[in-house]
């Protein structure tokens, strides 16, 4: 194999890598949340899916996500802009589904994190 | 503490806009109907009311946190405990800190002391929102004037 082969070989396997990595990234944010809902909401941690919505499956209403919001944001280090994402779904401008489906939320959190260390 | 009105705060002892602390003062009443009822022949200062002395001591923290901006709401009280009974006629001191400031909320912990002994605690959980209109604003301008909130910490 030349040179451009190998190059090729290690690219395709550090893509591979990186999406291992991101895998893990996110399902231990999905962990962490779905743990911090269970926890906090009392409600049983295997009913909780990446795919749930938090407010129309789970049942949680905006006090209760208050608390999750504080546990969320100690854990990862962040301020989830809860203000910010109530207005555009006031506005129209977002779904509650954008910020409240557990994967999205997950994902929410990531870029966030993400943010913070960019910032940092 | 103006028991009629539901204002339990007498008095800003030091608000610190660093340490996010505040601490106030509040002498009971020696006399109210409360009293008559809670409990004859044996006086004591009712449980929410305590929880409602630190929730105010608290809004004051977030208000000025806030700069008179938006109004805090008591939305939660957790792991409030009463430690000891307080009478009618005894000074309590109460102190709040920021446990955390979140989007449009946030948590205090506060405590009641009398002579430095430790009565009441909670943690305490706030929604706030932009003065809803300026008749509450300007009503918690008069209450902060007559309990001497330093009006200085909210100079840039």
């Amino acid at each position: 194999m030349g040179q451009l082969g190998r190059d090729a070989r290690s690219l395709c396997h550090s893509g591979i890598y990186l999406q291992y990595i991101k895998g893990l990234v996110m399902s231990s944010t999905f962990d962490q949340v779905a743990t911090i809902i269970a926890e906090t909401c009392d409600i049983p941690r295997d009913t909780i899916t990446p795919e749930s919505h938090a407010i129309d499956d789970l049942g949680i209403d905006s006090l209760d996500f208050l608390d999750i919001a504080f546990a969320i944001d100690k854990a990862f280090g962040i301020k989830l802009p809860l203000e910010k994402w109530t207005q555009e779904v006031n506005d129209g401008k977002a779904t509650t589904e954008q910020y409240f489906v557990l994967k999205n939320l997950c994902a929410r959190i990531d870029e966030l994190v993400a943010a913070k260390n960019a910032g940092a | 503490m103006q028991l009629e009105y539901f204002q339990l705060i007498d008095r800003i002892l030091d608000l610190n806009m660093e340490e996010k602390t505040i601490t106030v003062e509040a002498q009971v009443p020696n006399e109210n109907t409360i009293f008559e009822g809670h409990f004859p022949g044996y006086p004591i200062m009712p449980g929410v009311l305590l929880i409602e002395s630190m929730a105010q001591t608290s809004g004051w923290l977030l208000l000025a946190l806030m700069k008179f901006e938006r109004m805090p709401f008591l939305a939660a009280v957790k792991e409030a405990k009463m430690r000891g009974f307080v009478s009618p006629g005894e000074v309590l001191t109460i102190d709040a800190n920021i446990l955390h400031e979140g989007s449009g909320y946030a948590m205090t912990e506060a405590r009641v002391r009398v002579g430095g002994k430790l009565r009441s605690n909670a943690t305490l959980t706030f929604s706030h929102i932009a003065f809803p209109n300026p008749d509450l604003r300007g009503h918690m301008d008069a209450v902060a004037t007559r309990i001497g909130f330093p009006q200085q910490v909210l100079l840039p």
